[in-house]
C-alpha cells in the first residue's frame, strides 16, 4: 500500500482520464441509442437490420476494433479517439436492445390514451413513453456503464486506457500491488458511475423507487459481457 | 485502406498459413485454448445453474457473480494472474491464462443455464410433476430441452468472451492469433497488427454465427421462437411466478 500513498497522485490522474475515457462513450452510446431503439421499437424491418449490424459489431473483440478504426476513420494509430470511437459503438450495441426493450414495454393502450388526451407525437414520446420507459433504459445504462469501464482498461495496450496504464506498467515491472490497485480503482470507479446513475434515476423518477430496486436483478441478453 | 489490402494479402498468402509460427497454428493454439477455457467453465457452471434454475434457490448467487464479473477489468486479471503465477514459480506458463479464461467463462454459462431453466414455464413443470416425474425426469427431460437455446445463448457470450480475451493474453503468453497484434504494436508495424485484428473479427464473428445456427437448432420444435424469447421482454410474465409465496423476477 505505500506505493499507492507515494503514487497518488498518478493514480488519481489516471482515474480522472479513465473517468473521462469511459464516460464519454457511456453518455454517447446511451444519447445515440435512444433514436434508434425508438425506430427500431416501431418499425421490425429497421429492428432487424439494427440489431444485426450491431450484433456484428458487437462481436469484434475491443482490441481488434481499436486497431482497424484508425484506417476507417483516418485517425492515428494511438489516437485517443478509436477507443472513444469504439467504446461508444459497444455502448449502443448493448443499450440498443434495452432501449428497444423500454420503449416496447410501454402499453400500447397507454400511449393510445396519450394520443386521445390531445398529447402530440412528440410530446407523447417526451412526456409518457421515455419516462415509462425509464426503468429499463436505467437498468441497461447501468449495465453497459459497469462494462464500459472494466473495457477501457485494454485500451492501455494502444497507449490510452485510464487506469489500464497500471498493468502494462505493472507488468513490465513484475509489481503486482500496481496491479491490484490498479483492479481496485477500477472496481471503484465502476461502483461510483453506478451510485451516481443510481441517484439520477431517483430523482429523474422519483415514482419508480421501488421497481428500481428490483431492476439491479440480472436479466440476460443475448450477450452482456463485452469481450475485452 | 492500404493497410488493409497488404493485411488481407499477407491472410490470403498460403505460405503465412503453414509453419509453426504460421496463421494456423495460431488459429489452432486460440481455438485451443478457448476451447479448453469454456469446457472446465462448463463443468462447473452447468449443474450449478441448473440447479438453481430448478430449485431457485441461490438466484442472489447467480446475480452477485454476474455483477461483480462484469466490473472485474479482465486485462487486468490476466496479468495479476500471471505476475502471481510467476511469484508461485509457474513460470511464464498457460495456467494463470487459462485459470482467468475459466474465471470470466463462468458467469455467461452459468447465467444461461439459470436463465434457461428459471425461463421454463411453471405450469409445464408442474405438469410433469404431476404425471409423476422425478425432478431428475422433470430437469433432463422437460426443463433442460426447453432451457437449451438459452443455454447455448450462455456457451455463445462464454466463447466470444473468452476469443476476445485470449487475443488480449497475446500480451503476456505466447500463442494464438493475438501475437500478431502485439508484436505489431511493439513494433509500430500497423499491418501486422491489422493482419491479427481482421484473423481475431473474423474467428469472432464465424464462431457467434456457428452458435446462433446451434441455437436455432436447439429450440424445440413446438415453441415458437417468440415464446422462446421470454427473457427480452420486461412485463411480469404470469407463467414466471412460483406460487404466490414467491414473486416474479422483475427483468431488465
Amino acid at each position: 500500500m505505500a506505493w499507492l500513498w507515494n503514487n497518488l497522485d498518478l493514480v488519481l490522474g489516471l482515474t480522472a482520464e479513465h473517468a473521462l475515457l469511459s464516460g464519454i462513450p457511456i453518455l454517447l452510446g446511451f444519447a445515440a441509442s435512444l433514436p434508434l431503439g425508438w425506430i427500431a421499437s416501431r418499425f421490425p424491418v429497421a429492428r432487424g437490420v439494427l440489431l444485426t449490424v450491431f450484433n456484428v459489431l458487437y462481436t469484434v473483440p475491443a482490441l481488434a476494433l481499436f486497431l482497424v478504426l484508425p484506417g476507417l476513420l483516418g485517425t492515428r494509430v494511438l489516437d485517443e479517439l478509436n477507443v472513444v470511437v469504439a467504446l461508444t459503438i459497444y455502448a449502443m450495441a448493448m443499450m440498443l436492445r434495452g432501449a428497444i426493450d423500454g420503449f416496447g414495454s410501454v402499453s400500447p393502450d397507454v400511449l393510445q390514451s396519450a394520443t386521445a388526451q390531445g398529447y402530440s407525437a412528440a410530446s407523447r414520446f417526451w412526456r409518457v413513453q421515455l419516462p415509462l420507459a425509464g426503468p429499463v433504459l436505467l437498468a441497461n445504462l447501468r449495465v453497459v456503464s459497469v462494462s464500459t469501464v472494466s473495457l477501457l482498461s485494454v485500451a492501455a495496450l494502444i497507449g490510452s486506457g485510464g487506469l489500464g496504464y497500471l498493468f502494462t506498467d505493472g507488468f513490465q515491472r513484475y509489481f503486482v500491488d500496481e496491479i491490484v490497485v490498479g483492479i481496485v480503482f477500477t472496481v471503484l470507479l465502476a461502483l461510483l458511475f453506478d451510485g451516481v446513475l443510481v441517484l439520477v434515476g431517483r430523482v429523474l423518477m422519483p415514482w419508480n423507487r421501488r421497481v428500481l430496486a428490483g431492476t439491479a436483478a440480472y436479466r440476460m441478453p443475448k450477450r452482456d459481457w463485452v469481450g475485452a | 485502406m492500404t493497410f488493409f489490402l497488404e493485411a488481407l494479402a499477407f491472410i490470403a498468402d498460403p505460405a503465412n498459413w503453414a509453419g509453426p509460427v504460421g496463421i494456423g497454428a495460431r488459429l489452432g493454439q486460440h481455438l485451443g485454448i478457448t476451447g479448453l477455457s469454456v469446457l472446465l467453465a462448463a463443468v462447473v457452471a452447468l449443474p450449478l445453474g441448473l440447479l438453481i434454475g430448478h430449485t431457485g434457490r441461490g438466484r442472489a448467487l447467480v446475480i452477485g457473480v454476474t455483477g461483480a464479473a462484469r466490473a472485474l477489468p479482465t486485462f487486468g486479471m490476466l496479468i495479476l494472474f500471471v505476475l502471481l503465477g510467476i511469484q508461485f514459480g509457474f513460470g511464464l506458463s498457460l495456467g494463470p491464462v487459462i485459470a482467468v479464461l475459466v474465471i470470466l467463462a463462468i458467469p455467461p454459462l452459468l447465467a444461461g443455464a439459470y436463465a434457461g431453466v428459471e425461463a421454463v414455464d411453471r405450469v409445464t413443470v408442474d405438469a410433469a410433476r404431476a404425471q409423476g416425474m422425478t425432478e431428475w425426469q422433470i430437469l433432463t427431460r422437460v426443463e433442460l430441452p426447453l432451457a437449451l437455446p438459452l443455454v447455448v445463448g450462455g456457451f455463445r457470450s462464454a466463447t466470444l468472451q473468452v476469443v476476445a480475451t485470449a487475443t488480449v493474453a497475446a500480451y503476456v503468453a505466447q500463442g494464438g492469433l493475438g501475437r500478431y497484434l502485439i508484436e505489431g504494436l511493439r513494433n509500430q508495424d500497423y499491418v501486422r497488427a491489422v493482419i491479427g485484428a481482421l484473423l481475431v473479427a473474423a474467428l469472432a464473428l464465424i464462431l457467434d454465427g456457428l452458435f446462433a445456427l446451434v441455437q436455432r437448432l436447439v429450440s424445440p420444435r413446438g415453441v415458437s421462437r417468440g415464446a422462446m424469447r421470454t427473457t427480452g421482454s420486461t412485463a411480469p410474465r404470469p407463467s414466471r411466478t412460483r406460487g404466490a409465496t414467491r414473486t416474479p423476477v422483475t427483468e431488465g
